[in-house]
Formats: structure tokens, sequence, C-alpha cells
């Protein structure tokens, strides 16, 4: 037997909007991963000891308050701090375009705007994890 | 509906009908879906008439507008005497950028203001508390003080325009700081008027910005009421809503039934307290969402107002005012796409002509980049615009309820009626609304309707045009909005002059006055305007209810 996925859907900052991060956080538990989810209201490092802690192969950021470019970015540079390069970062919410490029160079692996398929983020973390 | 046909001849018509025409018919050409449902689940039959309502009796439940039980509305000539408000959700930024953008929707014809905040003022947290990091002006503007207020409100006249103000965890601070505003310019309380929306309950259930736990924050609310019907007699103090709610994945039931059950709960804690429910209830607002299915929008704004007039006078309302469920409406955020964004503007258009239908008191239509960004300049005026549209172009002012006596619509009001009272009944047994949050009940029905959604998208049982139908290989890109990346800079410089030069010996008098009375039973507001008079920052007053209140936190659950 496979070793299951493990995965941390996070809530980053004081954005309160969770309907995205509930419906990831399921889906990728339906697709047979293993799913741990913070809750809101979770600091850069908050979110890195969880992963840590949890041991997770892959974390998943969900914001839709605009502040992606300061707190995702956050994420990504204390991972590699941490030596934690192994674990797969990606993100999705309310996020224009034009920052997509930037947060992919920060380290953000992939970005799920709205109207993403759930489907399509499970096939992406299948492919895409690291371990 | 007098009709000279007999209840039997219809049935044994519609009986007739159906098996021969209209077996016949689908024999033919079978129908494009086995059930067809609306958003709701409700299953909607092929055709309505008198039989489905044949029960209700026109004078006892549908009645006339002005008249009890509201269904039809509650102003006896609605748009023919005054058009709904227009009025904008906006903020971003600096309180100076968010200024202009009134301005600028004034000059376009909006008729009220709507404050959105920034995430730390949501929290009560000053522009720079570490937890505002990244956050500043990204989803509303950033006020800290009494500072940012005025030059918020800068050439505004308020004793002219109504304001709303999106803020529910430090309602009360806020709303002093507008009153203290007002009174700097020498305008008095009782001249004022707007909205705050000071409506805790669904933050616990779907919105999240909630700072203190229930018991505290109930007290709050009951003390803006109190002090608003003795000083501010034109506000309302609070703004019961759906829309979160909806917004968070429920259903137009869940909707409907969550947020009256909202509200019947504050009008329990006022009296608890002693106030009089005539006193307070006038004022009391609600806010619903106006999503994608057309008719079920519009039946449930009538049925809100038929099940909050009955419920009101169970509990022995008497003023007509009181027993009003006036409403503001947003189209839903939620059904934007970030597909093909210019679509938007047709989805709101239904949206908001569904508010206009189920008799609105004021609304806020969508832009098309939402699902982008804030709203551009362009993308807020046409939002303007489709108001508009439908209230000077096509005639749905006319006549008040037009949709009233439709049989589907009556149908679907009683419907949805129903549905809300078994909702009341299962909040009920698990010992009211906060024991209901408390269990997390309100937030797994909500969690489940929304997953149902996202699915039924995914498996294509919804279609969503330019999402799961109808998509373009490469997606055209429409400006966005950007903001002045000095805002920050110069609002953390304007907090901490403010903290400098300012009386500090007075500020914290006040603030340990409030903290006091915070310990007691006091009405808070009048303690709170103090401290904000004497420009005590939003953060500093927030945090000695932090520290007297505590804070909540939720259990986490998907």
């Amino acid at each position: 037997m496979t070793k299951k996925i493990r995965v941390l859907v996070a809530k980053p900052g004081l954005d309160g909007h969770d309907r995205g991060a509930k419906i990831v956080a399921r889906a990728l538990r339906d697709a047979g991963m293993e799913v741990v989810y913070t809750g809101l209201h979770q600091t850069a490092e908050q979110i890195v000891i969880t992963a840590m802690q949890e041991d997770v192969d892959v974390v998943g950021l969900s914001l839709l308050s605009g502040a992606h470019m300061t707190l995702f970015v956050d994420v990504a540079e204390l991972l590699k701090k941490k030596q934690m390069e192994d674990v797969l970062l990606i993100g999705g919410g309310i996020i224009p375009q034009e920052d997509v490029p930037l947060l992919k160079k920060a380290g953000i692996a992939e970005v799920f705007g709205p109207g993403t398929p759930v489907e399509e983020i499970v096939t992406y973390i299948k492919k895409n994890v690291k371990r | 509906m007098v009709q000279k046909n007999t209840e039997e001849q219809i049935r044994q018509k519609h009986q007739d009908w159906e098996q021969h025409l209209y077996k016949k018919t689908i024999k033919e050409n079978p129908e494009r879906k086995q059930k067809f449902k609306n958003l709701s689940e409700i299953e909607i039959k092929n055709l309505y008439t008198p039989e489905d309502i044949q029960e209700f009796e026109y004078l006892d439940q549908i009645g006339f507008p002005g008249e009890y039980p509201f269904l039809r509305a509650v102003h006896p000539n609605l748009y023919r005497g005054r058009l709904w408000t227009m009025r904008q959700f906006a903020g971003f930024g600096s309180a100076e950028e968010t200024n202009k953008r009134y301005h600028y929707l004034l000059e376009h014809g909006e008729t009220g203001l709507s404050v959105a905040f920034d995430y730390p003022t949501l929290y009560g947290y000053d522009t720079d508390h570490p937890l505002a990091r990244g956050e500043f002006g990204k989803c509303g503007v950033a006020i800290s003080s009494l500072v940012d207020m005025e030059l918020l409100f800068h050439g505004i006249p308020l004793d002219k325009i109504t304001t709303s103000m999106t803020i529910n965890g430090p309602a009360p601070i806020i709303w002093a700081m507008y009153i203290a505003n007002a009174e700097n310019q020498g305008i008095a309380k009782d001249k004022i008027g707007g909205t705050i929306q000071n409506d805790i309950l669904k933050e616990y259930i779907a919105q999240k910005s909630y700072i203190f736990p229930p018991e505290p924050s109930m007290r709050l609310i009951v003390d803006t009421f109190e002090y608003g019907f003795k000083n501010i007699p034109r506000w309302n103090t609070i703004s019961i809503s759906g829309y979160h709610i909806r917004e968070a994945g429920s259903t137009a039931v869940q909707e409907l039934a969550f947020t009256l059950g909202d509200g019947i709960e504050y009008v329990k804690a006022a009296m608890k307290r002693g106030l009089a429910i005539d006193d307070f209830a006038p004022r009391l607002s609600f806010f619903f969402n106006a999503h994608n299915d057309f008719f079920e929008e519009i039946a449930k704004y009538r049925a809100a107002r038929r099940i909050w007039a009955k419920e009101m006078k169970a509990l022995g309302a008497k003023k007509t005012r009181s027993l009003w469920m006036r409403f503001h409406t947003q189209t839903a955020g939620c059904s934007l796409t970030a597909q093909q964004p210019e679509i938007n503007i047709v989805r709101v258009t239904l949206q908001a002509l569904a508010a206009v239908l189920g008799g609105t008191q004021s609304l806020h239509t969508n832009s098309m980049d939402e699902a982008l960004a804030l709203p551009s300049e362009k993308a807020v005026r046409i939002a303007l615009r489709t108001q508009q549209i439908i209230a000077e172009e096509s005639g749905v002012d006319s006549t008040v309820d037009p949709l009233g006596g439709s049989y589907y619509i009556e149908w679907l009001t009683n419907k949805m009626e129903e549905e809300t009272y078994k909702y009341f009944d299962r909040v009920e047994h698990l010992g009211g609304v906060i024991p209901a949050i408390e269990k997390g009940f309100f937030q797994r029905e909500i969690a489940e309707s929304a997953y149902r959604y996202q699915k039924q998208i995914d498996e294509k049982d919804r279609i969503i045009v330019g999402v799961n139908r109808y998509q373009l290989d490469e997606e055209p890109s429409i400006p966005i909005l950007r903001m002045d990346e000095k805002g920050e800079e110069r609002q953390i410089q304007r907090l901490q002059k403010l903290r400098k030069t300012r009386d500090n010996t007075k500020v914290q008098q006040h603030l340990q006055q409030l903290r006091k009375a915070a310990q007691g039973t006091d009405n808070l507001m009048p303690f709170i305007l103090s401290c904000v008079h004497s420009y005590a920052t939003l953060g500093e007053t927030c945090q000695v209810l932090r520290d007297v209140f505590g804070e909540y936190k939720e259990q986490a659950i998907y």
C-alpha cells in the first residue's frame, strides 16, 4: 500500500472567507488524501509549524482578502528557511492573473483561481507532490 | 383570485391536460432534465395553477402593501413614491482614496453610501498592528481613528446622505466615530441616518469576522439598540444579514431561515434586557443576497416579510413599523466568474431585477471584475448604471409587487416559509441559536450545501456559463484596480503622529473609564463615544474590550 498524501489546508491572515478552503479540504479527503485544516487566522509561522508537526507533503493556502502578495510569500520564504522545500506549496483565492507569475517566482508552485474544478487540484497534487 | 370555475373543474381539467397533452408532448420530445430543481434543491413542477394556492386566503396570507402580513411590500406605494436607495458598497486603501470614490459614485447618481472596511479594521486592529500585515486597504478602507473617519467623509453632507457601514465586532466604536465626526461638524445626532451591520451571530455562522464571545457581543449589540432609539432615531442599529451566510455556501432557504432566526434572537436578547419591543424593533433592518435563481430569490424576500411580521406580532410588537422587514440587497459575489468577466454584468442585471421585484429598500450591484479584484471605476459605474436602467427604463417600478398572485411565486413563497419553520424547529431543539452555533450546526449545514453546489458544477449538473460550458480558450483580460502604494505608509505616519500630538492623559482616562464600565453593566456607548472623541484609536479602544471580554475562537470543521 502506498503512503497517503498528507495535505495542510491553511487560511493565512485575517481573511474569514473559508468556503473554498473547506470545499477543497473535503474534496482532497474524498480523493483519498489525509487532510489537516488549520482553521482561520493563522500567521505564516503558525502555518509552517503545523506543516512541520503534521509532516505534510503539501501546503494549500487560501486567501480572498487580497493580501496574497505578502502572506503567500511569507509562507514560501519561511518554508525555505526551514529547509522544507520538498513540501509542495500551492494557493488559491481571488488573485489577479498578473500576480500569478510573481507568486510562482516566490515559490508558490501553482495558483488556482475561482471556477477551478476541484478535480484539477487533486490531479495537480498527485502529479506534482515531491515526496 | 375570484373564480367562476370551481376547484373541481380546474382539478379535472389539469388532470386531463397532464395525462393527455402533456404526456404526449414529452413522449415525443423528452424533457431536458429528469428533475428541475432550484438552488435550495426544491423540485419545481412543470406548471402551477390555482390548485397550488387554494388553501391560501388572499386577505390573510397575501393582503395589501403596507398592511399585515406585509407580504407584498412594507410601503403602500413602494417605488411609485421613492425608488430604492442605490448604495454601492465601496472602500479600499486609505480614507482619502475611498473618499474620492464616494464623490465619484455620488456624482454618477448614487443615492446612499456604504462603507467597506479592511480586515484589520473589521477585527478592531490599527493599521500598524502586527496581525494587520499585508492587509492594509486590501478589501476595504482602513479606519484606525476619528482622523481617518473625518477624511473618509470629507465634503459629504452627513445630514443629507445616509451611510451604511459593514462593521460587526467593533461596530459600536466605528459608529461612535461616525457620530463624533457629525457632532464635530455641528450636525445634531437626530439628523444623521444610516445603518451599522452589527450582526455578530452571522459572523460566527458564516463571515467569521468576530472578536468577542457571544455573550458580551450580544450585550454590545443591545447597547447600540438602546443608545440608538434614545439618541439617533434615524439609525438602523443592526442589519441582520443573510448575505454572508449565502456567500459562505448556504441555500436560499437556509439564508432565509438562519437570518430570521438570528433576528428573533436579537429581539429576545433586547427584551431580556428590559427594552420595549416597539422602542427598538422599528430600527431593525435586514440584508439579503440576490443569487442566480430568479423566482426563488423573489419568493425569499416575500416570505421573509411575512414570516418576520408574524414572528414580531407573536413577540408582542404593536407598532406597524416594528413588523416591517425592511432590507438591503447585494447581488451574489460568489456567483461572479473570473472567466469572461464582462458577462457578470448580465448576471448582476438579473439578480438586481429579482431584488427589485422582491421589494428591496436599497441595493448594491456587484461590478463585473469582482472575482478578480476590487472594482475599477469603470466597472462600478456600469454596475450603478444597471440599477439606473432597471429604475428608469424597465417599468418595473410602476406597480407594487408585480409578481404577486402568480401561482408559482405564491406557491414558492409558501414553500420557503414552510421550510424556514422546519429550520426554526431544528434550532429550537438544539437549544437556540447560540448553542446551535457552538455545536457547529449552521456551519455544518452551510459547508454541506457549499460542497454539494460545487460538486454539481464540477459534474455539470449545474451550468455556469464560461466556467463549465461555453468556455473560451483564451480569457480576455480586463484592467483591474491598483491602489496607491504610498497609502499604507501615509496612514501609519498619520497614526503615529496622532498618538504623539493628542492629549494622552485624557485618552488614558477615557479608556480606563470604558474598562470599568465594561466590567459592569452600564450601556457602553457613551463611554466609547468619549474615547473616540479624545482620539483614542480603534485598536486601543478595542483592546480594552478584548481585555475584559476575551476573544472568541471557533472550532475548525469542514
